[in-house]
């Protein structure tokens, strides 16, 4: 899926790109319908007043980073060749992210 | 290669958005921007997390008592649909189909318009109905530091498509503004992605109680 | 410099230096910048130690000296240290790697003035009303209550400052990755190119939590915000932590350039390639690691409790040993090779003594029990000064003299530039030193004086002497600057004659586009490579073409000023007295009159095509038939 192939004015390569970028984009929209269904179930299992906030919490975090990680690579095309360095350093900044929202949980105290 | 030679559909190249060593440069740069965007939306996280519900008296309202769904789900639903319609934008510059590519970034900045409006409404209520204000408690204070830097960036990205639009209007696609427009839309995914962190955990984690 | 740039008059030079883009010309600006507020940090060391000379002096009154000690800290660190390891970083290492810019010159001096101006705004504090004076630190509960607007000009003066180096941390970071010369892997990188690769990385992720601790102190001193405010339900606990995961990755920032410029003089003078390349990269990356792990270990005190303190306490003991492996690197690199004392090579190897010391007393630190005596003494203050001065500051005079001929085309005179060594040596352990046993016998930091017979005299006193002494030193150091611009001896290439990297390979100072042709890099140390087959030139990686340079612009600057101007704006808005927010509507013009400067400024870059224009293959040749280096 990285359509990094040579320029070329072969028509049968056009064909060929516009089919894989009109695959990649029902894909895109797949992933879109994805994230509406997350997003819905989030409020549902908020508006219901059945669950506990020990099961609610940690379910609707679980599902922004789901919906965050099929943005990240199918969105912003993480996924594809040539993103190796931006993936380097998304992954530092998530750790330093992490480290922080930690640590003002944790020790910081009333 | 010269940035601004004449293309056809069929010249194109298929990722126009790094072809030269400048698009390179401003991909890379623009990514590693967006791990320090990171950093900085985590910090107001935390911070808000951190002052989440500390009023200085019983006569400030809390987070269970402020937010509403219908609001959140509105503004939620029109800025994922904005990501979704940048990425149309995308999938048509690839094509070299510069008219469809404007149309649908057109149709982004309007939703990202939209969020907007609404979000100033949905503060102006909080104002006026809660005494909730910047300067009342350092949970507000966390509060609208948080969603207003996020609103700042939507801002801002609107903006920023706005003026390329208006720029490049006229001069159809080319390799020195293919680039321009690919990281205009993924700053706009980016602060979807912010989005998606903020609904659940200031909103749906407030009305969680 | 080129033969066409002397024939300029003073306006078309300056001019010149306001407009370029040139990363070789921000690389003078940020070390004239840096070595002024260098001068000017020192004063104030200077006037420190003058006032701590005997017990109960009166030479400045306890307010001034809280303003001192604050500027002294907030000076040399964001405004000397900082900038000149920029300025080494500018001039090298797009040279090191073979390639003709940064990847973004605009940004680049766009970067330095802003950095330039957030610098004057700070130091304006002195004529507008006084300096801050809540420490470097700036804690919250201290500074939120500091009248005047002290504190305001550290918060938007810095914010300025921080803009520009976060900026020209992502502009290293994408050079080192898109525009390293064929042939030139990530592990045939020099080692200053690594360095400058990590400390980038940790700029781009720890000034982006100081940027917003500042936005929330101005947030809170100025427009009324309460996320420190404990009455309004804040919390001052929260500062220190934002404060800290800056603050820390800050030092491993000043630090680990440094260290590459002593890698580069240690292989350099040595005669013989960097012993365990690869463990002291992979060191270099594990102390950037690390360094955002450790953070809380300026806070033991504050009342963690013992598990986080343990944690933070084993974590910083942790990044000890990659440092001790540098250490042992570069004694082994020495070990059977060639050593010849130069000034670089001089300072060098005091380095070496002189930060372990500094070291050791970290991981007496660490220890968070004995931490419990030793916070907020004078043990703290040898210990960072020892790692600092021994380390960082000895680093930036080495490389000022190893560099200078790089950079301007001559060379510092040698005997003096041994005198400066051996009087700077001398004083810098003359004052820290002593300062240990200081902070063992009980004396607190931040203190503008101290009574009497508690022992305290005489350690103070040689302290201050060993101030003086630091002050000659650098007096001379002036001294040997000027006599190498008037002489204007100019040399070659490779001055040191050992040169290993490809920076040695082309004239000194460059040609303004660095490479007439893009050299083919063989393997580590290409120059020594090119050297040990015979070679006087590098291996061109490209035929003889046209060459793309980027257009010089005046927009940089007036960015810049436009953000200077709006600061003040935003802080005289706030009417102190009345505790009143947007008070002041003259403020408010002058806030929005800045911003406009700014971001029409911005318009206008984006508004006009800049494509630079293009030097052709036919003037590199008439270059290079002058007798011109390639």
């Amino acid at each position: 899926m990285s359509n990094e192939h040579l320029n070329s004015v072969n028509p049968n390569d056009i064909k060929y790109r516009r089919k894989k970028n009109a695959e990649e984009m029902k894909h895109q929209v797949i992933t879109f319908a994805l994230m509406i269904f997350l997003t819905l179930i989030a409020f549902v299992a908020v508006g219901y007043d059945g669950f506990s906030s020990w099961f609610t919490v940690p379910f609707i975090l679980l599902l922004a980073a789901i919906q965050v990680a099929y943005q990240l690579y199918y969105f912003m095309h993480m996924s594809h060749k040539g993103h190796e360095m931006p993936a380097i350093f998304m992954f530092s900044g998530v750790f330093v992210a992490i480290i922080t929202v930690i640590a003002f949980m944790t020790i910081i105290w009333w | 290669m010269h940035a601004e030679e004449k293309w056809t559909a069929e010249t194109w190249p298929a990722s126009p958005e790094r072809q030269t060593l400048e698009a390179k440069n401003k991909f890379t740069g623009f990514w590693i921007f967006l791990g320090g965007e990171t950093v900085l939306f985590a910090t107001l996280f935390a911070t808000y997390l951190a002052l989440k519900d500390k009023v200085p008296s019983s006569d400030h309202m809390l987070a269970k008592d402020i937010f509403e769904m219908p609001l959140v789900f509105a503004t939620t639903m029109i800025l994922l649909t904005s990501s979704l319609t940048s990425v149309y934008a995308m999938y048509h510059m690839k094509n070299f189909q510069f008219k469809k590519m404007m149309l649908w970034l057109g149709i982004t900045v309007v939703l990202g318009a939209s969020f907007l409006a609404l979000e100033i409404y949905e503060f102006n209520h909080y104002v006026h109905e809660f005494h909730h204000t910047f300067t009342s408690s350092a949970f507000a204070s966390a509060f609208y530091t948080l969603t207003g830097f996020h609103g700042a960036h939507v801002a801002f990205g609107l903006c920023w498509i706005l003026t390329l639009m208006i720029r490049n209007g006229k001069r159809g696609l080319d390799l020195y503004n293919a680039p321009k427009f690919y990281l205009a839309s993924l700053y706009w995914h980016f602060i979807d992605v912010v989005w998606v962190f903020i609904f659940t955990v200031v909103y749906l984690m407030g009305m969680v109680g | 410099m080129s033969s066409y740039a002397q024939k300029q008059g003073v306006g078309a030079f300056l001019w010149d230096y306001l407009t370029t883009v040139d990363h070789k010309k921000i690389a003078h600006l940020y070390f004239i910048a840096g070595a002024l507020f260098f001068v000017i940090g020192g004063l104030e060391a200077m006037m420190i130690r003058i006032q701590l000379m005997e017990p109960n002096n009166d030479f400045v009154s306890a307010g001034l000296f809280n303003e001192i000690i604050t500027m002294h800290g907030t000076t040399m660190i964001f405004l000397a240290a900082t900038p000149l390891l920029f300025a080494f970083m500018n001039a090298i290492v797009p040279l090191q790697i073979g390639a003709r810019d940064v990847a973004f010159p605009f940004v680049n001096s766009l970067g330095f003035w802003l950095f330039l101006f957030g610098g004057i705004f700070l130091n304006l504090s002195w004529f507008l009303g006084g300096a801050p004076d809540a420490g470097w630190t700036s804690y919250a509960s201290l500074s939120l209550e500091s009248p005047g607007h002290g504190i305001d000009f550290y918060t938007l003066g810095l914010q300025i400052s921080g803009f520009g180096t976060l900026m020209s941390g992502i502009n290293f970071l994408v050079t080192i990755i898109n525009m390293r010369a064929p042939g030139m892997t990530f592990m045939r990188m020099p080692l200053f190119t690594w360095t400058t690769f990590v400390a980038s990385t940790l700029i781009v992720f720890a000034f982006t939590p100081l940027a917003v601790g500042l936005f929330f102190l101005t947030f809170d001193r100025l427009f009324g915000a309460n996320f420190f405010d404990v009455a309004g339900g804040g919390n001052t606990i929260i500062y220190e932590h934002i404060f800290w995961i800056f603050g820390h990755p800050e030092v491993y920032i000043l630090v680990l350039p440094a260290f590459g410029i002593f890698s580069e003089i240690f292989s350099t003078f040595s005669r013989k390639r960097l012993f365990g390349y690869s463990s002291m990269v992979f060191a270099t990356v594990l102390i950037g690691f690390f360094g955002f792990m450790v953070w809380a270990h300026h806070m033991f005190t504050t009342g963690l409790g013992p598990i986080a303190n343990a944690i933070f306490a084993v974590a910083t003991m942790a990044i000890a040993v990659p440092t001790g492996i540098k250490i042992f690197n570069w004694l082994f690199t020495m070990w059977g090779g060639s050593v010849t004392f130069t000034t670089p090579m001089l300072y060098a190897v005091a380095f070496i003594p002189s930060f372990v010391m500094g070291g050791v007393t970290g991981v007496m630190q660490a220890a968070a029990p004995l931490d419990y005596q030793l916070h907020d003494s004078y043990f703290i203050v040898a210990h960072f000064h020892y790692v600092i001065v021994g380390g960082v500051v000895l680093a930036l005079l080495a490389g000022t003299h190893f560099y200078w001929p790089k950079m301007f085309g001559t060379m510092l005179n040698e005997k003096l530039g041994k005198v400066t060594f051996w009087l700077f040596l001398i004083g810098f352990h003359l004052t820290f030193f002593i300062q240990h046993f200081l902070g063992l016998m009980g004396m607190p930091r931040r203190v503008f004086t101290f009574l009497p017979n508690q022992g305290w005299e005489a350690a103070n006193l040689i302290s201050t002497i060993g101030a003086f002494l630091m002050a000659v030193a650098v007096i001379i150091l002036v001294i040997n600057v000027i006599v190498t611009v008037v002489k204007n001896e100019r040399v070659g290439n490779d001055p040191w004659e050992d040169g290993r990297t490809l920076e040695w390979a082309i004239a000194s100072p460059p040609p303004y586009y660095n490479f007439k042709q893009t050299p083919l890099v063989r393997g580590l140390d290409p120059y020594w490579i090119e050297k040990m087959e015979g070679k006087k030139n590098l291996t061109p990686a490209e035929p003889l073409g046209d060459i793309h340079m980027p257009n010089s612009s005046f927009t940089p600057f007036m960015i810049s000023l436009g953000l200077f101007i709006a600061a003040f704006g935003a802080m005289y808005q706030y009417d102190m007295k009345n505790d009143d927010v947007f008070a002041n509507p003259a403020a408010i013009a002058v806030f929005i009159i800045g911003l406009a400067i700014t971001f029409g400024s911005m318009m206008f870059r984006s508004a006009k095509d800049d494509h630079g224009y293009h030097i052709h293959k036919e003037e590199l040749i008439d270059d290079l038939d002058k007798g011109g280096k390639a």
